[in-house]
C-alpha cells in the first residue's frame, strides 16, 4: 500500500494498487483499523526489541518476583529477569517463530494443494487420503507425540507444527485450485507447453490469492496459539528464550497472590489473535462481498 | 439393504480404517526414536549390557511388523506395556498409571458437556429468536472474544477473578479508586463463589466434592467450546427460518418460539449435532491445557509430563486414547447427521 506510483501512469483508467488500497482502507470499519494498528505496534516492538527493551533478554537481577517499581516497570520473574524486557523479546521470539511456521506451512500446503488440483488422478488421491488421516488426529496431540520423539528444539517445533498445519492449507488450496484449474486460460497455457511451475505461479496462484491471504491470517492465529499452548505446557520454546507461553507458566504462582503480571503475556497473545481476526474479517468482507445472513 | 444402514456401515468401516492407520502412525513413533535414545534414557553411566537389555525390553531388536501386531494385540487386551519409568524389580504398567487419570478426565469432560451443550443450544435458539437485537449482539460479541483467547488465558482469568475476591480490597489498585467504587467492586467480586483454584482430587474424593473441585476447569472449557456450538445453532436455525414452510407456520399464527422449536429446530439438527460432536472432540485437546493450569490429575497432564520425560509408551497410550475418542466422536456425528437427515443419503 505504500508503493510509489510514477506520474506517467496517472492517465491509466484502472486505478493503481495504492489508490485502491487507500479507498478500501478509508472504508474500513473501526475494528479493522484497531487490528491494523495493534499488529503494526507488535511488529515494531518485535523488530526493534533490542533497542526498546531496557535490559538484556537473559540478564538476571538479584531479586526474584520483585513487585512493579521504577527500575522494573513490571517487576521481575521467577529468576529475577525484568518482566518488561522479557515481554518485549517475547514478541520477537513468539511472533517470529509463528510467522516462520505459517510461511513454511503455506509453502508446503499451497504447492502440494495446487499440484493436486492441477494433476488430479493418483497424486491427488494419495495426498488427499494422507491429509484425511493426518487430520483425524487432533494436531496438539500429534505434535506432543512427535515432540516426545524428536525433542523440543525450535527447528523441530517449526517443522512439526508447519507440517501438521499444512494439511488444512492443502485442503483449501486444493479446493480453490480445482475451480481455477478447469479454466480455459489454464488449458491454453498447457497447450502452449508451459511447465507445472509456470502454470501454478503465473496462472493459478494470482487467481486464488484472496482466500489464501485470509487463510494465512487465520492459520497464523492457530499456529500462534498452538505454539503458545505448547510453550505453556513446557514442551515448546525452551528457556532461556523469552516467550509468552512459558512466561505465563513460570510466573503462574504470582496469580495466587492477586498479582496480574503473569496475565500480561497471556493478554498479549489474546490481543494479537483478536486483532488478526478483526483484520481477516474485514479483508474477507472487502474481497469477497461475503455478508452476514440477515 | 436399507440405504441408511448401508451408509452407516460404510462410514463405520471408514472409521475403523482410519483408526488402524492412526494406530500404525502412533506405533511407528517408537521406531523413529533416535539410535542413542536408550543411552539418553539410562544416563551416562549405562553399560553396553544395560543398553542392550533396555533395547530388548522395548523390543527394538525385533522386526517392526511383528512388534506392531504384538503391540495391538496387547492393547486390545488392555495391556499398554510398561512405562520407561519402571526399573528392574519395579514394573509400572502404563495401564495402571492411566486408569485413574482416564476416569478423572472423563469426569471433567462429561461435566463440561453436561453444562456446555444445553447452554449453547439455549443461547443459540434465543439468539436466533431475537436476531440482531441487543441480546444477540451481546452473546455474539462475548462468544467471539472467548473463541480467540488461548485456553490458559481464560483459565487464569477465572482463577484471578476468584482470587481477587479476597485480595482486591487490600490491593493498591483498589486504594487508588474512589472509595464507593472500590466497595461496590468488592461487593460484586464477593458474589463470585469461592471455587478452588487447584483441582487436586484423588480416588477417595466424594462425588460432590469432586464436582466442586473441577468447577473452574469445567467453566473454562465451557467458555471455550460454547461459542462455536451456539453460533452454529443460531446460523442453522436462521437458515431454516428463510424457508417457505416457516412462512406458512407464521401465517397460521403460531408464536415465534413454537415455530423455532417445532418447525425450524428438527430440520436444523444435522449441522448442530455435527458441530456439537466436533466441539466435544475438541475438548480432547482443551483438557490437556486446562488440566495443567488447574493441576488436575487427568490424562492430559500425564501426557504432557510423559512428553517431557520422553516416556514414549505412556505418550503412545495417551495419544491412542485421545485419537480414538476424537475419531469416535466425529464418527458419531456423521452417523447421527445421516440418520436425522435422509437427504444426505442421496448425494448428487
Amino acid at each position: 500500500m505504500t508503493s510509489y506510483e510514477p506520474m506517467a501512469q496517472v492517465h491509466r483508467l484502472r486505478r493503481s494498487r495504492a489508490t485502491r488500497a487507500k479507498t478500501a482502507l478509508k472504508k474500513a470499519p473501526f475494528s479493522a483499523w484497531f487490528g491494523i494498528l495493534v499488529i503494526l505496534g507488535y511488529v515494531i516492538v518485535a523488530v526493534f526489541a533490542h533497542w526498546i527493551a531496557p535490559f538484556g533478554e537473559t540478564q538476571v537481577f538479584s531479586e526474584a518476583f520483585a513487585p512493579w517499581s521504577q527500575q522494573f516497570k513490571l517487576g521481575t520473574d521467577q529468576l529475577g529477569r525484568d518482566m518488561l524486557t522479557r515481554l518485549i523479546y517475547g514478541a520477537r521470539n513468539t511472533i517470529g517463530i509463528a510467522v516462520a511456521t505459517t510461511l513454511l506451512s503455506f509453502a508446503v500446503g499451497v504447492s502440494l494443494g495446487l499440484l493436486a488440483a492441477l494433476y488430479r488422478g493418483w497424486l491427488d488421491q494419495i495426498l488427499s487420503r494422507a491429509v484425511d488421516v493426518l487430520m483425524s488426529i487432533p494436531s496438539l496431540i500429534f505434535a506432543l507425540v512427535l515432540l516426545s520423539i524428536f525433542g523440543s528444539s525450535i527447528t523441530s517445533l517449526i517443522i512439526i507444527i508447519a507440517l501438521l498445519d499444512s494439511t488444512r492449507v492443502f485442503r483449501l488450496a486444493r479446493a480453490v485450485g480445482l475451480n481455477v484449474a478447469v479454466m480455459e486460460y489454464v488449458e491454453v497455457a498447457r497447450l502452449r507447453g508451459e511447465g507445472p511451475k509456470w502454470i501454478i505461479a503465473k496462472e493459478i496462484l494470482p487467481n486464488v490469492m484472496p482466500p489464501l491471504v485470509a487463510e494465512f491470517g487465520l492459520r497464523f492465529c492457530f499456529v500462534f496459539l498452538t505454539i503458545a499452548a505448547l510453550s505453556f505446557l513446557g514442551v515448546g520454546i525452551q528457556p532461556p528464550t523469552a516467550d509468552w507461553g512459558s512466561m505465563v507458566r513460570e510466573n503462574a504462582t504470582l496469580i495466587t497472590y492477586g498479582d496480574v503480571t503473569p496475565l500480561l503475556p497471556a493478554g498479549a497473545i489474546a490481543l494479537l489473535t483478536v486483532s488478526v481476526n478483526f483484520v481477516v474479517d474485514w479483508f474477507l468482507h472487502a474481497t469477497s462481498g461475503l455478508r452476514d445472513e440477515r | 439393504m436399507n440405504p441408511v444402514a448401508r451408509t452407516v456401515l460404510q462410514r463405520l468401516g471408514l472409521g475403523l480404517v482410519t483408526l488402524f492407520i492412526v494406530s500404525i502412525i502412533i506405533f511407528s513413533a517408537i521406531a523413529m526414536l533416535p539410535g542413542d535414545f536408550a543411552k539418553a534414557m539410562l544416563g551416562q553411566s549405562a553399560t553396553p549390557e544395560t543398553v542392550v537389555a533396555f533395547q530388548r525390553e522395548i523390543g527394538i531388536d525385533r522386526p517392526p511388523v511383528e512388534r506392531y501386531f504384538v503391540w495391538v494385540g496387547q492393547m486390545l487386551h488392555g495391556d499398554f506395556g510398561s512405562s520407561f519409568a519402571s526399573r528392574t524389580g519395579y514394573r509400572r504398567t502404563v495401564a495402571e498409571i492411566i486408569a485413574p487419570r482416564l476416569y478423572n478426565t472423563m469426569f471433567l469432560a462429561s461435566m463440561t458437556a453436561l453444562i456446555a451443550v444445553p447452554l449453547a443450544l439455549g443461547l443459540g435458539i434465543l439468539a436466533a429468536l431475537y436476531r440482531n437485537g441487543w441480546f444477540d449482539r451481546l452473546v455474539n460479541a462475548v462468544t467471539l472474544t472467548t473463541i480467540s483467547f488461548p485456553e490458559f488465558f481464560v483459565a487464569y482469568m477465572l482463577a484471578y477473578l476468584v482470587i481477587s475476591r479476597d485480595t482486591f480490597i487490600g490491593s493498591e489498585f483498589a486504594q487508588s479508586l474512589p472509595h464507593w467504587l472500590a466497595v461496590s467492586l468488592n461487593w460484586i467480586l464477593n458474589a463470585v463463589p469461592k471455587f478452588p483454584t487447584l483441582s487436586n482430587v484423588n480416588d477417595q474424593t466424594p462425588f460432590w466434592e469432586h464436582v466442586w473441585r473441577v468447577a473452574l476447569p469445567a467453566i473454562t472449557l465451557t467458555l471455550v467450546i460454547v461459542a462455536h456450538m451456539m453460533r452454529m445453532t443460531r446460523a442453522a436455525i436462521i437458515n431454516m427460518l428463510a424457508s417457505p414452510y416457516i412462512d406458512m407456520a407464521r401465517l397460521k399464527g403460531m408464536s415465534p418460539m413454537a415455530i423455532v422449536l417445532r418447525h425450524a429446530l428438527p430440520n436444523a439438527w444435522a449441522p448442530i449435532v455435527t458441530v456439537v460432536a466436533f466441539n466435544l472432540a475438541y475438548l480432547v485437546v482443551g483438557v490437556v491445557v486446562v488440566e495443567v493450569v488447574f493441576v488436575y490429575p487427568g490424562i492430559g497432564q500425564l501426557m504432557v509430563d510423559a512428553v517431557k520425560s520422553r516416556d514414549v509408551p505412556v505418550v503412545q497410550a495417551c495419544a491412542l486414547i485421545f485419537a480414538a475418542t476424537y475419531i469416535l466422536l466425529n464418527l458419531t456425528a456423521d452417523i447421527i447427521s445421516i440418520a436425522t437427515n435422509p437427504r444426505l443419503l442421496h448425494p448428487r
